[in-house]
């Protein structure tokens, strides 16, 4: 091939557009995560609680979200919302809002298996000790609660990442998009730009998951005793 | 007790995993009928060497011979030679997804292509020999370490072996559990098995062995009768050894 | 809601339905196979492909579907490799599953203690037939749990093969959409179609699970 449409991505700011494109993404997994992380601790506190009716609700809202691909989810809350409410939300808030619910339900997952795998005769071997029970909390739950949870939680990051690329399909004008964009731009003078253009993104997209997932395995190795 | 044939005859064996030796010439020969004890401290290689023997380790330099012939100088095959050197591990490593009858019979019906319900007899005059009749359809994990112990001796008597190997087959019992496996191996050597057996039991070294061998960092330290050796050890590593096992108040 | 209209377009999603779930299943058994062949190869340290193998898992699991998909239906005819979107959507889902089937069936076989095998060695059975009486009865029935997880997952992946053309639930939800403006029983109805693929699944891994379970043996 004489003509390498790879040189496609460096015609005028094309490349950092795709740039632009992606950080798009990962701005609404972070954002999503960062909520998630906050409501999934609080959502594993309070399935702990052996209330019939928390557990009920509780369990309902993880296995529904569980359950469903979330571009259903997507869905429901771009398209359903505003028409059954007259809500009108962007694709980017939409996105929020579900990877924020979907992140909330997988991470209290966690942080309840995390809180039940401490085994009882840990707070008692610490109540032994004469401590109090914030004391047992602080110095022996929380530190190992945490070793098993942020391997978890980090891998949650890289999932939330993969799974932000569906907002093209509302319509948020991300790195897809933006490719679409400069391929429809170029389709006489590069014809063949699909194929680099599609394959940058997908080592883009390794790029940015690649690096975290290892960052989980090494913390998990490490801290597996 | 011992006959004359020799079953297995070890020369100058050599393994090491590549910081320095753990077997450094070994050399003995076991006769038919013979129990043979090998003691000595945690990490002197008495484990390795029965490994070795089973072909689980592969060695450096020497020669086993097994019936005369040579099983090391790579043409034996290993299968074959494992039918006729039992081996009873610490961990008794009964399979978890199989009936104690199943455990037993994978070997017979796998390995030597016999019929289930020919097997099926041995397994049980076995299993009776060792009271255990009534668990053969159970589970491992529905049995106790005692229990489990002497199904994993039973399997592997079953492929009527000319020899067996027991690997501190008592280490990771409960003491009050302990008696009932070595009963079993009493019984055994008793009733003219080739045995050779690691272990920490020293009274029932003394009680069980025709042969003790003393092992330490290696090599073969000192060899005799049990009385020779538990009453008057001829070197000071044996003696030193030995001593780890009484008790004085100071 | 509008009774009248949900009966009207039923067909269309059980129709959509059958393919998700043709396609799923294929996918699916291909990223079994995947999995499986990976797994041994990891197992066993087969030199060089053992690299392949990771390599291929990385670039798997760390890209999403819909980029796969992308490249595969948009980038690669252009240099001369056209395929259909059905093929399309099969070889993502396979490649796909196959790191996340090859991860399950890995961690089964690494479960299994190496005294196991040796102890199988030295009733003198053959280390193929090991293998096959010891340690994969013991490793599958680790894997079970993870390996319904993973179907469960690619069948979710499915709600993306609407990107290349292949006329899947979504793409009939958002047809309807689009065309009548009948959001709440398009959507209504994806729940529903989602719901009657997934909830059964879900639910026979969860029985599968408790029954299979390492320590159930005996139980």
């Amino acid at each position: 091939m004489q003509d390498l449409g790879i040189r496609v991505l460096f015609m005028g700011n094309n490349f950092l557009r795709l740039l632009g494109g992606l950080w798009i993404t990962l701005k609404i997994s972070l954002l999503a995560v960062a909520l998630s992380v906050v409501l999934g601790t609080l959502l594993g506190a309070v399935m702990t609680i052996k209330h019939p009716v928390i557990r009920a609700v509780t369990r309902f809202y993880l296995e529904f979200i569980r359950i469903m691909p979330q571009l259903v989810l997507l869905f429901l809350v771009y398209f359903g919302l505003t028409k059954s409410f007259g809500i009108n939300l962007s694709g980017q808030v939409s996105a929020v809002i579900v990877f924020t619910l979907w992140g909330t339900a997988e991470m209290g997952d966690l942080v309840r298996g995390a809180l039940i795998s401490i085994p009882a005769h840990q707070y008692e071997s610490g109540a032994a000790l004469g401590l109090t029970k914030a004391q047992i909390f602080l110095y022996i739950v929380i530190p190992q609660t945490l070793r098993r949870l942020v391997p978890l939680a980090i891998n949650l990051t890289t999932r939330m990442i993969k799974t932000t690329s569906l907002i093209v399909m509302i319509g948020v004008v991300e790195v897809l998009k933006v490719a679409q964009q400069i391929i429809e731009a170029n389709r006489y003078t590069v014809p063949d730009a699909a194929l680099w253009i599609y394959g940058t993104i997908f080592f883009l997209y390794f790029l940015a998951c690649w690096p975290i997932s290892l960052l989980a395995s090494w913390l998990e190795k490490r801290w597996k005793n | 007790m011992s006959e004359e044939t020799t079953l297995l005859e070890i020369r100058h064996l050599r393994k090491d995993y590549g910081n320095g030796a753990v077997l450094e010439d070994i050399s003995l020969e076991l006769k038919k009928g013979e129990v043979l004890v090998l003691i000595g401290p945690s990490g002197c290689g008495k484990s390795t060497f029965l490994r070795c023997i089973n072909g689980l380790e592969p060695i450096q330099s020497g020669e086993i011979l097994l019936d005369g012939a040579s099983i090391t100088d790579g043409t034996a095959k290993w299968s074959e030679v494992r039918q006729k050197i039992g081996m009873v591990f610490q961990s008794y490593e009964l399979f978890p997804h199989m009936t104690v009858m199943d455990n037993i019979l994978l070997g017979p019906m796998k390995v030597q292509k016999r019929n289930r319900k020919e097997a099926e007899e041995d397994a049980c005059q076995l299993l009776e020999r060792v009271g255990l009749l009534d668990k053969k359809d159970a589970y491992p994990r529905q049995l106790s370490g005692g229990q489990k112990q002497r199904v994993a001796i039973v399997r592997a008597l079953i492929m009527k072996p000319e020899i067996m190997l027991f690997d501190e087959v008592t280490a990771a019992l409960d003491p009050e559990m302990v008696r009932e496996v070595l009963d079993v191996m009493m019984e055994l050597a008793g009733s003219g098995s080739t045995m050779m057996i690691v272990t920490h039991e020293m009274q029932f070294a003394r009680a069980a062995a025709d042969r003790v061998i003393f092992l330490d960092g290696g090599e073969i330290v000192e060899t005799g009768t049990p009385d020779e050796f538990f009453d008057s050890p001829k070197t000071d590593r044996a003696r030193k050894f030995l001593n780890t096992f009484t008790f004085e108040k100071k | 809601m509008d009774v009248g209209f949900i009966t009207k377009y039923v067909p269309l999603y059980i129709e959509a339905a059958k393919l998700t779930l043709r396609l799923g299943v294929i996918g699916i058994l291909l990223s079994l196979a995947v999995g499986l062949v990976c797994s041994l190869v990891l197992y066993y340290r087969v030199p060089v492909l053992r690299r392949l193998v990771s390599i291929y898992i990385e670039l798997s699991r760390n890209t999403p579907l819909l980029v796969q998909l992308f490249f595969l239906y948009f980038g690669l005819p252009k240099i001369g490799i056209r395929i259909s979107s059905e093929t399309c959507a099969i070889i993502g889902l396979a490649f796909l599953g196959g790191s996340y089937m090859a991860e399950a069936f890995r961690s089964g076989l690494e479960a299994i203690e190496k005294s196991q095998m040796e102890s199988a060695l030295s009733i003198g059975l053959t280390h193929a037939q090991v293998m096959r009486y010891v340690i994969f009865p013991q490793a599958l029935a680790i894997s079970v749990p993870g390996l319904c997880a993973n179907m469960i997952f690619l069948i979710k992946e499915t709600s993306v093969f609407s990107v290349v053309a292949l006329p899947d639930l979504m793409y009939v939800a958002k047809d309807l959409i689009g065309l009548y403006y009948k959001t709440d029983e398009a959507l209504f109805m994806l729940v529903i179609a989602y719901l009657i693929l997934l909830l059964p699944i879900s639910i026979l891994a969860a029985a599968l699970e408790r029954r299979l379970r390492y320590a159930g043996f005996g139980n």
